[in-house]
């Protein structure tokens, strides 16, 4: 049974439509990601939950208890802002506490609570310090911990690790993860980073334009993007004009020079979706010329010009002689590995 | 770079600041400097002013209970000032920050207009409001029978307080509303969905964090209204004096400029340290919310 359920959700801002018709049932203990650009809405989303913004159509549900006839400041859930909104004239352990004083937690079990809570994130130690005289990350922490210690039913991240430079961010998405997984809260993470989305969450809900794209575990949407948005959105990946021809047998999918045995059920013009990691360098093949050739350390990225349109190839470096800048080079890749999606036109 | 370079570099600050150096000497520093000397003079109906040394202005000010007396009241107005526009200009700077944009610009245009009418003309329309028999309200309450004397304003301390703080009021709101300004728009949202209402959010939250906004607004509204002339003079007249319209009476009517001196000398002191002692005491105060 769905834990935290959104049936059908709509919110419009006077003629402009920000989310639309959005269906999700998240269990209990979930880690689940709302991934889209900015402006499609998951912002928006995570704040119908929240309560600050009240749904044009549809309801929101929480053990089966409509969430929407609750006021924001009973819901129970905690929220940790993309700026962190501490309260700076407090100190850590009084920003902390201030849910627990709401709800008139006795002293000695607030002291205790607030302890933990700032030692579960790592700022023991930290209980007198003021926010503007912590770093981004230890703010950042501080509002975990603020959000935390009211054991909500639901943890609301709204772009947390944005505001963190990279190695800290990285540091964070780990230790947001064992926290998470450690006390079970059901979580719900808005994100605009891919990378973020796939390595903290169960499950990623992509967004574009106010609708949903996808649903599906991080594999999913990567390996089996539901659509051009979504394979262009998660990762690098390489878009070639198809087509399957079911005029001779057995039919063939046919890709400028590279060709396949055709998969039941598309025909005709197609588009042939392959990531870069999974195309490789052979003897028959796409056949293309190596525009530029980088060098990333673990991998190289090779820029190629093909016969159906740009390129982009990434290889291992796995210590073997790796074509150079110029040559001539055919492009494969296992049927398996790429996805097809009809092609309007053509 | 060569040494002649690093020297007219060194020149190049004082060289640039010269002019604004030159204006703030000349007209602040010299005649400063020239009304404090003058209240050591010594002054006489029929001698005028003789350049000598002595103290007979300031043990006037000192022993003369009047002096004391006049001295307090123009406190009281300004403390009583100060604290009329905070208790209204704060929820309405407030009010207007939670306002949406048409809204917003145009009431903050409301607010910010009386800046750009002068003192003595919105003076001169609480006393045609109020003055005396002949007041529009006074009238109409009169007509109405809601009151059967007019109600007391001209040269009380209380109109003169309504007043300034009338003409005060956008210094306080102008100096809240910075203040809410650098408030995180979240931080309402934050508070809530830790379960506080509406009443605890402002009081724990948005209170202390517009709290230098206040104070800072407070000691604005203090010195001016501490030092104010038109109001006072238009609302107080010769009735009910306070500090700057006794010393503008004392250099223009009385002619004794030493005595005129004296008490501007004082007045100006005693805001200098009043200021500067409750500036320093807020900024220990909200040292967090400061930074």
């Amino acid at each position: 049974m769905a834990y935290l359920e959104l049936d059908r959700v709509a919110k419009q801002f006077g003629a402009q439509t920000v989310v639309d018709d959005f269906s999700l049932a998240v269990g209990k203990g979930e880690f689940i990601s709302f991934l889209g650009p900015s402006g499609c809405g998951k912002t928006t989303t995570l704040q119908m939950i929240a309560g600050f913004l009240d749904p044009t159509r549809g309801a929101i549900r929480l053990e089966d208890k409509d969430l929407t006839a609750i006021h924001p400041a009973k819901r129970g859930l905690g929220i940790v802002f993309q700026s962190y909104a501490l309260f700076p004239h407090m100190t850590a352990a009084e920003n902390v506490a201030f849910g627990l004083e709401m709800r008139n937690v006795p002293r000695a079990d607030k002291v205790e609570r607030v302890r933990a809570a700032l030692a579960m994130v790592g700022l023991a130690g930290f209980e007198d310090r003021h926010p503007r005289r912590m770093s981004g990350g230890q703010q950042q922490r501080v509002a975990l911990a603020r959000a935390l210690v009211i054991k909500p039913s639901v943890l609301l991240l709204d772009e947390p690790l944005s505001n963190l430079d990279a190695k800290l961010r990285e540091e964070m998405q780990i230790e947001l993860r064992q926290i998470q997984r450690t006390i079970g809260t059901t979580t719900i993470l808005v994100t605009h980073d891919q990378n973020e989305a796939m390595s903290l969450s169960d499950r990623i809900v992509v967004m574009s334009q106010g609708k949903i794209e996808q649903i599906g575990t991080p594999q999913e949407t990567y390996e089996k993007p539901a659509s051009a948005f979504v394979s262009q959105f998660l990762g690098k990946t390489n878009d070639f004009a198809g087509t399957i021809d079911r005029t001779i047998t057995p039919a063939r999918l046919v890709a400028g020079s590279w060709s396949a045995a055709a998969p039941t059920g598309l025909n005709g013009a197609v588009t042939v979706s392959i990531r870069p990691e999974r195309i490789g360098f052979s003897d028959d093949g796409l056949s293309a010329k190596i525009i530029t050739r980088i060098f990333q350390g673990n991998h190289w990225l090779f820029q190629c010009d093909s016969e159906c349109g740009p390129a982009i190839v990434i290889r291992q470096n796995d210590g073997t002689l790796q074509p150079g800048e110029g040559e001539a080079v055919r492009l494969t890749w296992r049927p398996e590995d790429m996805s097809l999606r009809a092609r309007a036109g053509a | 770079m060569s040494a002649a370079a690093e020297e007219r570099n060194a020149r190049a600050p004082w060289a640039l600041t010269a002019p604004a150096l030159m204006l703030f000497v000349g007209v602040l520093l010299i005649p400063l400097t020239m009304t404090v000397m003058l209240s050591f003079h010594d002054w006489g109906q029929y001698k005028g002013i003789e350049p000598v040394f002595i103290l007979k202005n300031w043990k006037e000010i000192a022993t003369d209970p009047y002096y004391a007396e006049m001295f307090w009241r123009t406190f009281r107005i300004a403390i009583l000032t100060t604290l009329l526009t905070a208790v209204l200009g704060a929820p309405e700077a407030y009010i207007l920050n939670r306002m949406s944009g048409r809204w917003k610009s145009f009431f903050l245009l409301v607010i910010l207009g009386p800046l750009l009418i002068s003192v003595v003309a919105r003076t001169l329309g609480w006393a045609l409001l109020f003055g005396g028999n002949n007041g529009l309200v006074n009238k109409l309450l009169m007509s109405l029978g809601a009151i059967r004397s007019p109600i007391p304003f001209m040269f009380t301390e209380t109109g003169m307080v309504v007043a300034l703080a009338h003409v005060m009021m956008p210094f306080m709101v102008l100096s809240v509303w910075a203040a809410l300004q650098r408030l995180d728009p979240q931080i309402e949202n934050a508070a809530m969905s830790l379960g506080a209402g509406p009443i605890t959010i402002i009081r724990r939250i948005i209170m202390p964090q517009i709290m230098p906004g206040v104070l800072s607004g407070a000691i604005i509204v203090f010195s001016l209204s501490a030092s104010a002339f038109a109001t006072p003079a238009i609302i107080g007249g010769r009735r009910l004096k306070v500090a700057a319209t006794l010393a503008y009476d004392e250099f223009l009517n009385t002619l004794n400029w030493p005595l005129g001196a004296a008490v501007a000398t004082l007045l100006l002191v005693a805001l200098v340290l009043i200021v500067v002692g409750s500036n320093a005491l807020i900024e220990r105060r909200y040292a967090e919310v400061f930074r």
